[in-house]
């Protein structure tokens, strides 16, 4: 039997979903979560060398190759980091055994199913893949069974749902429109046959089809003003889950995006999704940077953070074009790499000072200086300061924009300035001043925070000439 | 190629849209779980009708779907946990009954503009199938916004849902793979809907979502 890695990016998540859904016990399975998590990366990285030719459900391109090794990576980190943080919780009772069973079956159901949106070439299959991350996602986020736990579960199910449902009618838009040109049957929702035909479709159809799309998958990517699940999500559930959340579920749900703009992209006579996209962009991140200011909650802060910088990210490839897709993609790296860490301090922060509130908690650098230093390091990667990667990446965005369309590179440039001193406010109320809370050491696993650290100062100061024309080759598909 | 095909499926999705418009101005949950079974049980003659038409044999796995767990399973279901909870009486509105039809009405009207427009090349059948799906999609989205109850929510949803599965079955042949999936969300759906409904109670001795309101995280 030959190796295929394609089925292994989804067969040992859905076997390790079984498995990890029988065993009992904290110490086997959250071993086995990362044993799992570590498999499926070097699945993913193995896809750089093997590439099995695309199918009627699945393929795999350089687009979702990159977004597959990047999901993979961060899940393979997240796992590390939530074994020490659900140890905790099973200390301090706030999850019961048969929750944490639940838990990581759960944690590995997600997996498979973002790898499953990420690699499927069916449109309905992909559509379907998003649905199921959605689901598990919502039982995560209502695990602990709180009060706002649950309100934050039900608000993001029907937000979700509604924004699944407008995305399932623009697909069958989409099927419609191709039906007269490929004709009946499964060919007409495989994405690499419809890229290749579109050319041919009703332009009108494909319009408002992406509308759908744009508003669906929209919902999930957190625009505004779609985004009203997103900071409760963040806040309520689990740290790991917002960790992937952040960094993960909202680029998939992007990924969807993408896909259906390479199709407008090839038909002359559809609209152009650009300008649809950077409006919706902007207004997330006007948006999102003047909402750090008021928040109390330290992982609602960040999450306001994610939804910021998923504008900057659709303003991206909305403007489109070589550069500014490479901008686009090279800040989603980056995000994802940055905000994860950043989730994986403030989980731990969160659970030295036993609070998610800001105003209890002060002083961090002196309490707890290896923790606290990494946040201060985390917020001034996010915010954009030189030399870390994320300044590289919105230089990029900046400097690209200006070329082609001055006024909008003011509102960018307004919008990340915003967002700065925003973060830098409440920032300077966490980690500096008097202490304030409970000063327990804590037994952290510092790893996964410092590898992402370490990976995004790198990418700041110096990238490989390889990876350079790896995101330029893909920025080249995206058109 | 019109004549009595055309005619039976017409009346059907028309059926569905003036079906929608009864789910809107209910105001007991018993009565609202009726229609939402006469809407289903519609649904599931309209898919049947297509896969007639259409010679599409796999569409009656779809209408048995539809029949099975959304005219019987489902509403009896809802029907018992609305027992449990001892919540029959009335309906929260956050509207009146003349605005929401009113605004029920412009969005049919809007749905119609828009689908009859874009579609004037795809076969009438398909394209008057598509603008009373849109139609039935957004008054169930019209009811979920206009509800606080949470189990009418739910019931909106998944009218929200008929809509959808009435577009895709329009849709000639569109592959099994899309209408399987529309079942198995519902399905899930339901069940994670079920689980919070039963936590909500737990936790509140009510399932009225405004109660949930006031444990919103930002007014902490």
């Amino acid at each position: 039997m030959t190796f295929d890695p394609l089925a292994g990016v989804l067969i040992v998540p859905a076997a390790a979903a079984a498995l990890l859904a029988a065993l009992p016990g904290y110490r086997i399975t959250a071993r086995l979560n990362i044993a799992a998590t570590t498999l499926t990366l070097l699945c993913a990285l193995s896809l750089f060398f093997v590439r099995p030719a695309p199918g009627p459900y699945l393929l795999v391109d350089d687009l979702n190759g990159t977004f597959i090794v990047l999901t993979t990576f961060v899940g393979f980190t997240t796992s590390i980091f939530s074994a020490s943080y659900i140890g905790h919780e099973l200390d301090t009772g706030r999850l019961t055994p048969p929750f944490v069973r639940f838990y990581h079956a759960m944690y590995q159901v997600l997996m498979f199913a973002m790898n499953l949106a990420l690699i499927a070439n069916n449109i309905g299959l992909m559509w379907v893949a998003v649905e199921l991350a959605t689901l598990t996602t919502v039982l995560m986020v209502g695990i602990y069974r709180s009060h706002e736990a649950l309100e934050a579960a039900w608000k993001y199910f029907i937000l979700g749902s509604v924004g699944i449902a407008l995305a399932l009618f623009g697909t069958i838009l989409v099927y419609m429109a191709a039906r007269p040109v490929v004709g009946e049957g499964l060919d007409a929702m495989v994405w690499s046959v419809l890229v290749k035909r579109a050319g041919a479709f009703d332009p009108a159809l494909l319009n408002v089809a992406f509308v759908f799309l744009l508003l669906g998958y929209g919902t999930k990517v957190g625009l505004a003003p779609l985004h009203a699940w997103l900071p409760d999500a963040h806040a309520e559930g689990p740290t790991p889950i917002s960790a992937v959340l952040s960094g993960l579920l909202l680029n998939v749900a992007l990924y969807a995006l993408l896909r259906f703009k390479m199709l407008l992209a090839v038909n002359p006579g559809a609209l152009a999704p650009g300008p649809l996209m950077v409006t919706l962009g902007l207004i997330s991140l006007v948006f999102a940077s003047f909402m750090l200011y008021r928040r109390r909650d330290i992982k609602r802060l960040f999450a306001y953070s994610s939804i910021e910088h998923m504008g900057i990210i659709t303003f991206a490839f909305g403007m489109g074009g070589a550069l500014a897709n490479f901008a686009g993609l090279f800040h989603m790296t980056m995000h994802s790499l940055t905000k994860s860490a950043i989730f994986f301090a403030v989980g731990h922060v969160a659970q030295v000072k036993g609070t998610q509130r800001i105003a209890d908690m002060g002083g961090l650098t002196e309490t707890h200086p290896v923790l606290g230093w990494g946040l201060v390091l985390g917020v001034v990667a996010i915010a954009g300061l030189p030399p870390l990667g994320i300044f590289m990446s919105e230089f990029l965005v900046v400097s690209s924009t200006f070329a082609r369309a001055p006024a909008l590179a003011i509102i960018l440039v307004f919008g990340i300035l915003v967002g700065l001193a925003g973060l830098f406010l409440r920032l300077n109320s966490i980690a500096f001043g008097e202490p304030r809370g409970p000063a327990a050491p804590s037994e952290a696993s510092y790893v996964p925070m410092f590898t992402h650290l370490a990976l995004v100062f790198a990418a700041g100061i110096y990238m490989p000439p390889a990876l350079v024309a790896w995101f330029q080759n893909v920025a080249g598909l995206l058109g | 190629m019109h004549g009595i095909a055309f005619d039976v499926a017409h009346l059907l999705a028309g059926s569905l849209v003036l079906l929608s418009f009864l789910e809107l101005y209910q105001d007991r949950l018993y009565a609202l779980l009726n229609i939402f079974a006469l809407h289903a049980l519609v649904l599931a003659t309209s898919v049947a009708w297509q896969a007639f038409i259409q010679d599409a044999p796999h569409l009656y796995v779809t209408a048995l779907i539809a029949l099975t767990f959304k005219a019987i399973v489902i509403p009896t279901a809802l029907h018992r946990i609305i027992v449990r909870l001892g919540i029959h009486r009335e309906i929260e509105k956050v509207v009146g009954v003349g605005t929401a039809m009113l605004a029920g009405i412009g969005l049919v009207a809007l749905s119609m503009v828009v689908m009859l427009r874009v579609t004037q090349e795809a076969d009438p059948l398909a394209r008057e199938d598509l603008a009373f799906a849109l139609s039935v999609v957004l008054l169930g989205l019209l009811m979920m916004v206009t509800r606080r109850n949470a189990v009418s929510q739910v019931v909106g949803f998944m009218s929200l849902e008929n809509g959808l599965v009435l577009a895709a079955t329009g849709a000639k042949g569109m592959p099994l793979v899309v209408e399987i999936s529309v079942a198995f969300s519902i399905l899930i759906a339901f069940i994670v809907i079920g689980i919070f409904l039963f936590r909500i109670r737990e936790r509140f001795d009510t399932v009225d979502v405004q109660v949930l309101d006031q444990f919103r995280g930002e007014r902490r």
